[in-house]
């Protein structure tokens, strides 16, 4: 019999924990693609979070080293700093990139730092159990916001993205979901762009990865996709945020 | 230390200015050019210890340095770095605290040094330089003990030292080829399979094993490490215990109470942890007056007691806050100490007896 669909050699042959519908499962996926598609498999080092990503190397068929919670970028840039001809990446929640590690995320970004970053946008510290992030959207439930997130006493939600790209260094960035199908498609065409980036040594890149998160919105996954959809998007539309690749457009 | 780092083979710097340490980052931005290494200035110190843990984990010779608000800030980087097992040195030009405090030289932070500083059961190998020649060996002691244990190692001095000019030989570089191979370093798993440094061991078990495995490696740095100075304690009837530029202070205090027939000697910790309780512990046999100079309220003099257990009378001459005492007010604690126990007496009384001690 033919083999016609296979897991991407990059990942691992363990069973995600991630919660049944989960969009981390999803990203993982797309990025081990993306690493055979461009055949650095052998050169590629990831830098897993704190947050519920934080078993990605079980995952990840890649050399692997755990960053403290918000740090990742800077544990990225040690790395590249040394390992110049290899690839590096990190997958960072919301709350470790925009919140807990904003300083590093924009220093990162600033010095222009030859690294992909895959965000994980779901509005909610998963790991931790739901609190509030600084993504939970206004009126969103959580376990720290009673009665919704309220933009006077909570604040509103952080776009860091869009922070990003006045940093000078940042050369690509772009927000896509996992909502639908044909998001999917375009988030693994954002992912790999993002690591050509890195390939070429043109500097920062970053993917935003709109992702549900059924377990602590609370929703069943169909309902989290479509909210994903929806919802999510009002407060951060998807496209490219910035792009001074010099790509040709396709 | 710049200058001994890079001959150690140290090619990465990270780091955020702080006073009273300044000279080293701007050393290194221009020598490590010079040596096709890569000097960072970071936005942090929190940032600066974790660009560490990644050049750590790719397997290059790492250091930072900063004085004591920045490695405060570094506290949780240094517990990754150990439970992680990755060599890296960290330079601490200990200012006055708490808080803000000043820029004088102190020795405040000995407790956040040696006694983790971070969180969870975990050691920092820590080494007290108190000329600027031990300063240059100590660093290049530094690199060799975190590759040799995997951990990070802490060089403690303060701005005193910084400003001390003393010619200094220099050692030879190294050749950063005949340094002993990794076999556990993050570079890609070409040819094998991959690798992972991880820091959550959700499994009680697992991370309690990993917490004994980490204990037999501080037995062992105990064992083999520990590291202090003797000076003039063959016949002394009170010893002086300081380190770094305390001790330095004492030696000239305990020549003034020599020349008044005092018989005062000193011993220095080279290392603060591992602390080196065991050469105290045998001098009580014959000593039983101990004076701990340290200019902070008083930090190491735990260690002191904890080291005699009980067998010793220990005194405190603490002078916090970046004060530095001169040798005639440490001559005076001295001599204050030594009356006080009747130790001249004994002294005339051998005198009597013929000498005999
Ligand atoms: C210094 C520190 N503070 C807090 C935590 C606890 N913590 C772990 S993950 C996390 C938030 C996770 O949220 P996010 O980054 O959005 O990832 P997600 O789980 O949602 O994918 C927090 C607060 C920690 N590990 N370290
Ligand atoms: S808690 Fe949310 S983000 Fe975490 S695994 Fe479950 S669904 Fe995914
Ligand atoms: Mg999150």
């Amino acid at each position: 019999m033919k083999k016609i669909f296979e897991a991407p050699k990059s990942l691992k042959d363990n069973l995600f924990h991630y919660c049944p519908g989960c969009g981390h499962s999803i990203i993982h996926r797309l990025v081990a693609e993306v690493i055979d598609e461009l055949g650095i498999q052998e050169r590629t080092i990831g830098v897993p979070p704190a947050g519920c990503a934080v078993l990605a190397y079980n995952y990840f068929d890649v050399d692997t080293g755990e960053a403290p919670h918000g740090r990742a970028l800077a544990v990225a840039t040690g790395l590249k700093r040394v390992l110049k001809d290899h690839v590096v990446f990190t997958y960072q929640g919301d709350g470790d990139i925009a919140a807990i590690g904003t300083a590093e995320s924009i220093h990162a970004a600033n010095r222009g730092e030859k690294v992909t970053a895959i965000f994980v946008n779901n509005g909610t510290y998963g790991m931790t159990g739901g609190q509030m992030a600084p993504t939970t959207l206004p009126g969103m439930g959580s376990t720290t916001t009673p009665g919704g997130r309220d933009v006077v006493r909570d604040g509103a939600p952080l776009d860091l993205t869009q922070m990003l790209a006045t940093a000078k260094g940042s050369v690509f960035l772009e927000r896509v979901s996992v909502a639908t199908p044909k998001d999917i498609r375009k988030a693994k065409k954002a992912i790999k762009k993002a690591f050509q980036v890195q390939l070429d040594g043109l500097g920062f890149a970053l993917v935003e990865v709109l992702s549900p998160c059924p377990t602590n919105w609370k929703m069943d996954p169909v309902a989290a996709y479509e909210w994903t959809d929806k919802e999510m998007t009002k407060i951060f539309p998807v496209g490219v945020i910035k792009d001074i690749t010099g790509y040709d457009k396709d | 230390m710049g200058e001994a780092a890079v001959r150690a083979g140290c090619r990465y710097y990270f780091g955020y200015p702080i006073t009273p340490q300044n000279e080293v980052p701007e050393y290194m931005s221009g020598r490590l050019l010079q040596v096709g290494g890569t000097f960072v200035q970071a936005e942090s110190e929190l940032a600066s210890i974790n660009m560490v843990i990644g050049a750590a984990m790719a397997g290059a010779r790492v250091m930072t340095s900063s004085s004591s608000p920045g490695v405060s800030l570094m506290q949780e980087g240094i517990s990754y770095l150990a439970g992680l097992e990755l060599p890296a040195v960290i330079a601490n030009v200990v200012r006055g605290g708490p808080g803000l405090g000043n820029i004088a030289p102190a020795q405040s932070d000995y407790f956040q040094a040696t006694r983790g500083g971070g969180h969870g059961d975990y050691r920092t190998i820590v080494l007290a330089p108190a000329s600027c020649q031990e300063l240059c060996d100590l660093t290049v002691k530094a690199f060799d003990l975190a590759d040799k244990y995997r951990n990070p190692v802490m060089i403690m001095g303060d701005g005193m030292m910084g400003q001390m000019m003393e010619p200094v030989e220099f050692p030879e570089a190294i050749d950063l080829a005949d340094l002993p191979a990794k076999d556990w370093t993050l570079t890609g798993a070409k040819g094998r399979p991959s690798r992972v440094i991880l820091s959550l061991l959700l499994n009680p078990k697992v991370l309690e094993d990993h917490n004994f495995k980490l204990v037999r490696k501080y037995d062992a740095v105990t064992r083999e490490e520990t590291d202090w100075e003797e000076y003039m304690l063959e016949d002394a009837r009170q010893v002086v215990v300081a380190y770094g530029t305390a001790a330095r202070i004492a030696k000239g205090a305990i020549k003034r109470v020599r020349e008044m027939g005092l018989k005062v000697g000193l011993l220095r910790p080279k290392t603060l942890w591992p602390f080196p309780d065991k050469p105290l512990k045998d001098l009580t046999r014959v000593v039983r007056q101990l004076l701990v100079f340290e200019m902070s309220a008083g930090q190491m003099v735990e260690d002191v007691r904890l080291a005699v257990e009980g067998q010793a009378q220990v005194h405190l001459y603490g002078r916090p806050g970046g004060v530095i005492p001169t040798p005639d007010e440490v001559a005076h604690q001295i001599s204050h100490y030594y009356y006080q126990a009747g130790l001249m007496d004994k002294d005339q009384q051998s005198g009597r007896l013929g000498g005999a001690a």
